[in-house]
């Protein structure tokens, strides 16, 4: 019998949005694997070691599929959608490597690499606006969540009118708050994607989604159910975690200004500050799995049937692997983070992630060099805990 | 220096060609392919990016003889 009264509840929210809650200092004392208790009573198995982390996201033996009974639910949010099919995030191999097989040729470093003027594009288009009608700005609502959303529908395909449909519905079926409003905008999303397949059945166009209609639907690869939850997930995993990378990341920087300085006087300090940004920030604090078989690890038995839960933001501060792992710097080597995922399912759109991120936050600091928080940093909202960590709003002027 | 790429269990994460962009690319289908001369390049990030791979796809061993 096991006191479930001496674990940490999993997940409680931040006190600082950059760091991971105080209670989970118990997480890091107790690596590289301890006992949690989930919002609705259950226990769970939490992974806060780097090295069993990376080991355990590539065993096959911890599933991914959360229509099985059983599976881990860290949110009542999540727990109300979990039986919705979800393609890629939410599918075991094979069917897994089967749907991957048919993006990932959208995603690579090279397709990454092409994008970018187009994303500069949106970039500087945003700013434009946002200082026209500035300051003061919600640098959330003007920037942040436009940048992602416009570039992934841009990449998919899908017609730029309907982007503010798309972001008040992914910003709901993610934050909730209530199940009923998680259920109905995803319902919305799906009516909307069917509708746009069956357009592009009939008048085809040349982003991603048409490329899955014409090669997999045609050729029996997909149905059409199954092509609105590839087209579901490509949007939700592309908009809004970008967004809030985009958003606490400007945040996180602001609240470092030597940093700042630092990356404002060498530029190619970029792609490093982004690796480093995304191991602090860990927005995606609670990958789940279920063990669908005894797995020995660390000197204990994960048993068949018990939840998972890897706390990307305890992982990513592992001590052994970053030496002062709470301290913001550049020069250290972070690429070996989890921060997206590690294993088969390790964050598809990352490539596009990274330029999206170095195009945003050098754009938006080179466009205004006086850019700062227009409230006090302890005011600035942010979500609650949950899996995926960001900013509701930030207040800022130049 | 022999590289091996296991094509069957790469997912197309690119992970190995930003590592290492001198040794590793991605194919038109996004999986992990040798650039030409890899093998000889020495290039010190070879292993690195081995490690980052995510699903060990990538093996290095020394060419004997």
């Amino acid at each position: 019998m096991t006191d479930t009264t001496a674990h940490v509840a999993f997940p409680q929210s931040r006190t600082c949005p950059y760091h991971p809650p105080a209670a989970y200092d118990a997480l890091r004392t107790e690596r590289p694997l301890t006992r949690i208790t989930l919002f609705d009573g259950r226990e769970a198995w939490l992974v806060s070691g780097h090295a069993t982390a990376r080991a355990l996201l590539a065993d096959p033996r911890l599933s991914s599929n959360r229509d099985r009974p059983g599976f881990p639910a860290p949110t009542k949010r999540f727990a109300g959608v979990r039986n919705r099919r979800t393609a890629l995030l939410g599918v075991d191999d094979p069917e897994h490597r089967a749907q991957r097989r048919m993006v990932v040729g959208d995603f690579t470093l090279k397709r990454a690499v092409e994008l970018r003027p187009r994303i500069q594009q949106i970039v500087d288009e945003r700013l434009d606006a946002m200082i026209a009608a500035g300051p003061v700005a919600d640098l959330v609502s003007a920037f942040a969540l436009p940048v992602p959303s416009m570039v992934i529908c841009a990449l998919l395909g899908v017609p730029y009118s309907d982007h503010d449909f798309f972001e008040t519905q992914s910003r709901r079926l993610l934050r909730g708050p209530e199940t009923t409003d998680v259920l109905d905008a995803r319902d919305r999303l799906e009516t909307y994607f069917g509708e746009l397949i069956d357009r592009k059945q009939q008048d085809p166009g040349t982003g991603l989604l048409d490329d899955l209609v014409h090669r997999q639907l045609r050729e029996g690869d997909l149905d059409r159910e199954g092509l609105i939850a590839m087209a579901l997930i490509l949007l939700v995993a592309g908009h809004e975690t970008t967004a809030n990378m985009i958003s606490l990341g400007t945040f996180t920087l602001l609240q470092h200004p030597e940093r700042l300085a630092e990356l404002r006087a060498d530029p190619r300090l970029l792609p490093a500050a982004v690796e480093e940004l995304m191991r602090m920030l860990s927005i995606a604090d609670g990958m789940l799995r279920l063990a669908v078989d005894d797995i020995e690890v660390a000197g204990t038995t994960i048993r068949k049937g018990e939840g998972v839960v890897f706390a990307t933001s305890v992982i990513n501060r592992d001590e052994t692997v970053y030496p002062e792992p709470d301290t913001l710097d550049w020069s250290r080597p972070a690429r070996h983070h989890v921060a997206f995922g590690f294993g088969i399912h390790q964050c598809l759109g990352q490539n596009l992630a990274r330029a999206e991120l170095e195009i945003a936050l050098h754009s938006l600091f080179d466009r205004l060099p006086t850019l700062r928080l227009a409230a006090p940093a302890e005011e600035i909202p942010f979500k609650p805990g949950d899996t995926i960590q960001g900013l509701l709003e930030l207040p800022v002027t130049w | 220096m022999h590289i091996d790429i296991d094509q069957d269990v790469c997912i197309g994460a690119g992970q190995c060609a930003l590592t290492a962009p001198d040794v590793f690319t991605q194919d038109d289908d996004g999986y992990s392919t040798l650039l030409p001369g890899a093998e000889d390049s020495g290039s010190p990030l070879l292993r690195e990016a081995a490690r980052a791979c995510p699903v060990s796809a990538i093996s290095v061993s020394e060419t004997v003889g």
